[in-house]
């Protein structure tokens, strides 16, 4: 693949939308819906979100004016793409019954062809780590793999942080490394403007499909400076390489009582995760058992039936699910898969409604085991 | 339906409440056919004037104990019945009329109605769970038609009804919907209230009512704190917990507490 830099300026952003389009991609980006910047389907870059800027904070967002007019300048959307890849829910199989005996009858439906566009770093790197968990293990989820195969992904590397983002320690943004097809950096001066790099050789083929000038030197280089200076903005951090340890160091510590108080055990936190992939099947039969279903739901570690094994379930304490959580995603998730269950978005954080902070909830285990 | 073709007696039961919950049920118009053509309907006025004597498979009750009279009726109903199904708030919470729980109901009464002598309730709205044991308890205000099907589905065959007793926040985040309370600091009851609706009122821009009462594991007093933080008045959240499953101990409890806050 030739690596392939550009530079172009909302004329080359609006051909590039328009070619994802011509292809058949539907394109999901960053537009304003409600109270929130959310992915949603973009008909044109006039539905994108410029001069936009959300405040976040622990079980707190707001939409909020920006510094500039930047279109990519909103920090990570209310939800993660996730849902696009893994679906929400999906059903798996039908069986019908015939003359005394049942047919099963296994329906993928065609997976559509789905451009995310404008997603962040750390959503990248989350499709990344679902990747992992949903293609190269042992086991492949069919449904998954088709739309993943269907999926063009148009990073929009950050050059803001948002208050309770963390990449920079989990080493996942603010400037993606690898993952995408096409990764944009914007820049205002005056205009906006774009560095445009291509990931992949499908992401090379539509950046020559569009009239631009190839990237000087300097502009990659100035580009690459914000997402410098975004990461000097991050205050939250996890020190992951550490985080294995600490955590099975302080299996018992008063924290998890203290956090165990705090929790609802809604399930916010790992229905917003980019990264949390556990789904529940749900059986249901028709009343005249001519007919029954087999579905998938995403679940969470937070429900009680999560755990239930003959006789009852593991965890019902809030106190031991949350530790089960925390310690998926910063410890047992490094056994599991060679790397993080977390890429540092701050989703949980945010999303949470009772405000529990990831960083800090592990920042006071590992700040004991210290001292 | 068992092969020897026995269809199990299904008898339907009112105590006080509003009907919407056996509404739910016939409302459930395509599955009904199924539903009815499986069971043999032995009792249910709002359906048909048709009396089955007892003993019944399956009693479904609406409705909670609010006078001597349905105090008594409810022993009936569980001598008569194998497996014992409450459906609604009211039958399993004791319903919006248990507000009356922490009023002077003789008093009450005196300022209604004009001849108050001929009135004889209970002084308190409460649930048949605590009057006699129950098999399950079928959330919601009213139930959910599904919820209904899949219940006497898998009662009839056997198997453990598959009705979740997590938040409603999983529904809501599921489909799709912004989170209010985050967005907009607004009160919602989704993450103690077990799901069910599909999470309807944040899908329009509304707080959760809590209508399917406490989830499994509640954390009532830690959404309290949210609610203040987020600026309700104590007043407001005793409120947002008083209403149709006002007296399930969760709720009941954030209410009383959220005064000495
Ligand atoms: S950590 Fe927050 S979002 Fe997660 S279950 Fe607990 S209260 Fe809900
Ligand atoms: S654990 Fe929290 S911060 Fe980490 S990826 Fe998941 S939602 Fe984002
Ligand atoms: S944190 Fe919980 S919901 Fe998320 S992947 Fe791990 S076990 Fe599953
Ligand atoms: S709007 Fe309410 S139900 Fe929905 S996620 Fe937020 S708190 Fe939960």
């Amino acid at each position: 693949m030739k690596k392939q830099a550009v530079r172009f300026d909302d004329t080359g952003l609006t051909c590039l939308i328009e070619l994802l389009r011509g292809e058949g991609y539907e394109v999901i980006g960053p537009r304003k819906s409600g109270p929130a910047v959310r992915l949603a389907r973009i008909e044109s870059a006039a539905d994108l979100t410029p001069g936009i800027d959300s405040e976040t904070s622990p079980g707190r967002y707001r939409m909020a004016g920006a510094p500039d007019a930047r279109i990519f300048g909103a920090g990570p959307a209310a939800e993660s793409p996730k849902r696009y890849l893994h679906a929400p829910e999906a059903r798996l199989a039908v069986a019908e019954r015939e003359n005394g005996a049942f047919r099963i009858i296994r329906d993928t439906p065609a997976a559509p062809k789905t451009a995310l566009f404008g997603i962040r770093p750390c959503d990248v790197a989350g499709i990344a780590r679902l990747d992992r968990v949903l293609l190269r293990d042992r086991y492949k989820d069919p449904d998954y793999e088709a739309r993943r195969e269907q999926t063009f992904i148009v990073a929009a590397n950050c050059v803001r942080s948002s208050e309770t983002c963390f990449c920079a320690s989990m080493e996942t943004g603010p400037r993606a490394a690898s993952g995408f097809d096409i990764a944009l950096t914007e820049s205002v001066n005056g205009r906006r403007e774009y560095l445009a790099e291509a990931g992949s050789t499908k992401g090379a083929a539509m950046l020559a499909q569009i009239k631009a000038e190839p990237a000087a030197a300097d502009f990659v280089k100035a580009s690459h400076a914000q997402c410098e200076a975004a990461s000097a903005q991050q205050t939250r951090s996890v020190d992951y390489r550490r985080a294995r340890k600490v955590i099975l160091r302080n299996f018992e510590h008063r924290r998890w009582d203290a956090v165990g108080k705090r929790c609802l055990a809604c399930g916010n936190c790992t229905m917003s995760c980019p990264t949390c992939f556990c789904v529940n099947t749900k059986d249901s039969s028709s009343p005249d058992l001519s007919h029954a279903e087999r579905r998938r739901l995403w679940d969470s570690c937070f429900t009680q039936a999560f755990s239930y094994i003959h006789g009852g379930s593991v965890r019902t304490s809030t106190k031991s699910r949350y530790r089960q959580w925390l310690s998926h995603k910063l410890a047992h998730w490094q056994d599991q898969f060679g790397e993080t269950g977390c890429v540092g978005c701050g989703r949980c954080i945010t999303w949470c409604p009772a405000g529990i902070d990831i960083t800090e909830e592990f920042a006071a285990l590992d700040s004991s085991s210290q001292s | 339906m068992s092969s020897n073709g026995y269809k199990p007696k299904v008898a339907v039961f009112k105590f006080a409440s509003c009907d919407g919950c056996q509404l739910s049920l016939l409302d459930c118009e395509d599955e009904l056919l199924a539903v009815a053509a499986a069971i043999e309907i032995c009792y249910f006025p709002e359906a048909t004037r048709k009396v089955v004597k007892g003993p019944y498979d399956i009693a479904l009750v609406e409705g909670s104990v609010t006078t001597h009279h349905d105090a008594q009726r409810i022993q009936q109903v569980r001598r008569s019945a194998k497996t014992l199904i409450t459906i609604g708030a009211c039958a399993t919470a004791g319903g919006v009329q248990a507000l009356r729980n922490w009023q002077d109901s003789a008093e009450m009464v005196r300022t209604v109605y004009a001849k108050p002598d001929f009135i004889s309730t209970l002084k308190m709205s409460t649930p048949i769970a605590e009057h006699v044991p129950v098999d399950f308890e079928l959330r919601g205000c009213p139930v959910q038609k599904y919820h209904l099907i899949e219940l006497i589905t898998a009662t009839l065959i056997g198997r453990k009804p598959n009705i979740p007793a997590y938040s409603v926040c999983m529904e809501c985040k599921r489909n799709g919907n912004l989170c209010i309370a985050v967005a907009q600091g607004e009160p919602c009851l989704g993450p103690v209230t077990q799901a069910g609706c599909g999470a309807l009122c944040p899908a329009f821009n509304r707080g959760c009512y809590g209508c399917f009462g406490p989830m499994e594991s509640a954390n009532a007093e830690a959404l309290t704190g949210v609610m203040l933080r987020n600026g309700s008045t104590k007043d407001e959240i005793q409120r947002n917990f008083r209403t149709y499953n006002a007296w399930a101990w969760q709720f009941r409890q954030a209410s009383e507490e959220v005064e000495k806050r």
